[in-house]
């Protein structure tokens, strides 16, 4: 426990001084990226990890909360407005697919999701006096916030951290309440938990809401970070993609929606850099998790951690025994 | 409830069942069956395999609409109700297949479970085990049932035995008045199953327990009326006494010997 909180400590530590330590100005942007995806990850995680619901269209609602933030500012609204709209149209919109995919689960929600997500990016590509089509939206600003400019760098990337720190910290605190309790319940014993007295759809949709508007935070930080949104934010590889963050750090757990996001992260911005083939390294990083750590990576990672323990301390045990046994 | 018996509490069944029926396309799995449980009664159904009663089990809770008849629970007629509503007038059931929760602890499994009738169980910003009043009340159970040195047990580190008094353990957290136990006994050793009947027996008597079950011993042992299923239909109510020495059930049921 203390190594484990240490550890924290150092990353803490870690991810509060990054413009301080990071060798230049893209890479303070890519941690910006990085934070505001594993927000997004967190937000399916919700669902994925702790709900047993695998959505395949969470990059459409992704892009309904940023197309939201982007149409608001480019009719002349305020940051704090556009804000509020796209978070109350994110969820709102969350609300509706949960409503239409909630009547099933396992490979029913998947395929509902997955067609409400294709519907999403249609309208994006073909509603172009709404969203502009495939030229997509452009920002001008990002706001301001207590007079320090957003446009600066490192102010972008602290106020990421914070609001990434707030949904991890909400993250924690929903997965020990007991909503968060009701939902894992849900996903281990649906019927279990209708004869105690829980309504399951509803704990489910309230679990989806939750999810939404955490994809909707990170979708604002999103297309803040980009000043730009197009139909391909949408698309499905986009939802494959945090699926995958998801499910390589390690679905129904805290930290591994974080390690995943950024392992997806450097891998399409950083490593894409020096290798051509950055889709195939990625494809092979998957494969790899798959086989040596189907659990993901966080969950793995202490499994192993558990293992090398255990055999060392064995091994110590072991020593002096078979000293004895020779005389 | 309804006006008229409401005065008369006593007289209230905690269940009661008129003419149930229910069809799966061409199979009836349930003919005509009438039934009534009063407070504090112990009922059980026997029936060789197939003969509806798990069926019986799942009209009764909801968990599939009935073809036609009635189901009231202390007067009201719930037969279009969901299940979760039928648990919040008073009860619960367990499962033959044992449905836990097996990475939880055998505490957190029991706050989950008493968790589930109160409102408080959609809240997200505060910590589970925060509830004082519910671990209270959890403390309480597992101390009445005996397993309050395994609380911190993962329950699927539990034996078979244990799991399946936990199951009723469960289903005793939403305060019921009516116990529905499907097979209590389902993959219990003998030893294991005489546990299981003491264990009934000392459960609050004026809670009133339908019980489904294969094992005679904790039938006879548990129940003070039976009713024998046969294809879907009641084919006979009595006492432990009279369905043992029944013609008709011996041959349907307990064999010719």
């Amino acid at each position: 426990m203390t190594i484990r909180f240490l550890a924290l400590v150092v990353a803490f530590a870690a991810l509060a001084t990054v413009p301080y330590w990071m060798p230049g100005v893209y890479y303070i942007n890519v941690a910006s990226q990085i934070l505001f995806y594993a927000i997004f990850a967190l937000g399916l995680n919700v669902l994925v990890g702790y709900a047993g619901l695998v959505s395949l269209g969470h990059a459409g609602l992704f892009g309904v909360a940023a197309y939201a933030a982007g149409y608001m500012l480019q009719l002349g609204f305020g940051h704090p407005l556009a804000i509020l709209v796209a978070l109350v149209i994110g969820v709102a919109s969350m609300a509706i697919y949960a409503a239409l995919s909630l009547r099933s689960t396992g490979i029913g929600f998947i395929m509902i999701t997955l067609a409400l997500g294709e519907i999403l990016w249609g309208l994006a590509y073909r509603w172009i006096s709404l969203t502009g089509g495939d030229n997509g939206l452009s920002l001008k600003s990002r706001p301001e916030l207590f007079g320090f400019s957003m446009s600066d760098v490192n102010t972008f990337y602290y106020a990421s951290l914070v609001i990434f720190m707030l949904s991890l910290a909400a993250m924690t605190v929903f997965v020990r309440s007991p909503l968060g309790a009701a939902l894992m319940g849900t996903r281990d014993q649906p019927r279990r938990m209708n004869a105690l007295g829980y309504h399951v759809w509803a704990i489910r949709f309230y679990a989806c809401l939750f999810s939404g508007l955490l994809t909707s935070i990170s979708a604002i930080l999103f297309v803040y970070y980009t000043q730009f949104i197009s139909p391909q934010t949408l698309a499905l590889t986009a939802s494959a993609e945090v699926l995958l963050m998801v499910i390589s750090g390690g679905a129904g757990t805290l930290l591994g929606p974080i390690v995943g996001a950024t392992l997806v992260v450097v891998v399409k911005t950083v490593v894409s850099g020096f290798i051509e083939r950055w889709n195939f390294l990625l494809g092979a990083i998957f494969v790899a998790i798959v086989i040596l750590m189907p659990e993901g990576l966080v969950p793995g990672t202490a499994r192993l951690w558990r293992l090398a323990w255990r055999q060392r301390e064995r091994g110590a045990s072991v020593t002096p025994g078979s000293a004895e046994a020779k005389p | 409830m309804s006006t008229d018996t409401q005065k008369n509490g006593s007289q209230v069944p905690a269940l009661e069942l008129r003419a149930l029926c229910k069809s799966f396309g061409g199979l009836q799995a349930t003919r005509e069956v009438t039934l009534r449980i009063m407070p504090g009664d112990r009922q059980a159904i026997i029936g060789p395999n197939g003969a509806g009663k798990t069926t019986l089990f799942n009209l009764i809770t909801g968990i599939y609409p009935v073809t036609s008849g009635q189901v009231l629970l202390f007067g009201q007629d719930v037969t279009s109700w969901p299940s979760h509503r039928r648990t919040a007038l008073g009860m619960a059931r367990t499962f033959q297949v044992t449905s836990l929760f097996p990475k939880l602890t055998v505490l957190d499994n029991v706050l989950l479970a008493i968790k589930g009738l109160r409102p408080s169980k959609f809240v997200m910003w505060r910590f589970l085990s925060s509830y004082k009043e519910v671990y209270d009340k959890a403390h309480h159970l597992l101390e009445q049932a005996n397993f309050l040195d395994r609380k911190d047990t993962e329950v699927r580190n539990l034996s078979h035995g244990e799991q399946r008094q936990l199951e009723i353990v469960l289903g005793l957290a939403s305060d019921p008045k009516i116990l529905l136990l499907d097979e209590p006994a389902a993959g219990l050793s003998s030893g294991e199953s005489t546990e299981m009947s003491e264990f009934l027996m000392k459960l609050d008597p004026k809670l009133a327990i339908l019980l489904i079950e294969h094992d005679m011993d904790v039938v006879f042992d548990v129940a003070d009326e039976i009713s024998v299923l046969h294809f879907g239909q009641i084919l006979e109510t009595g006492t432990p006494e009279s369905i043992k020495k029944s013609p008709r059930v011996q041959e349907i049921y307990l064999g010719t010997d």
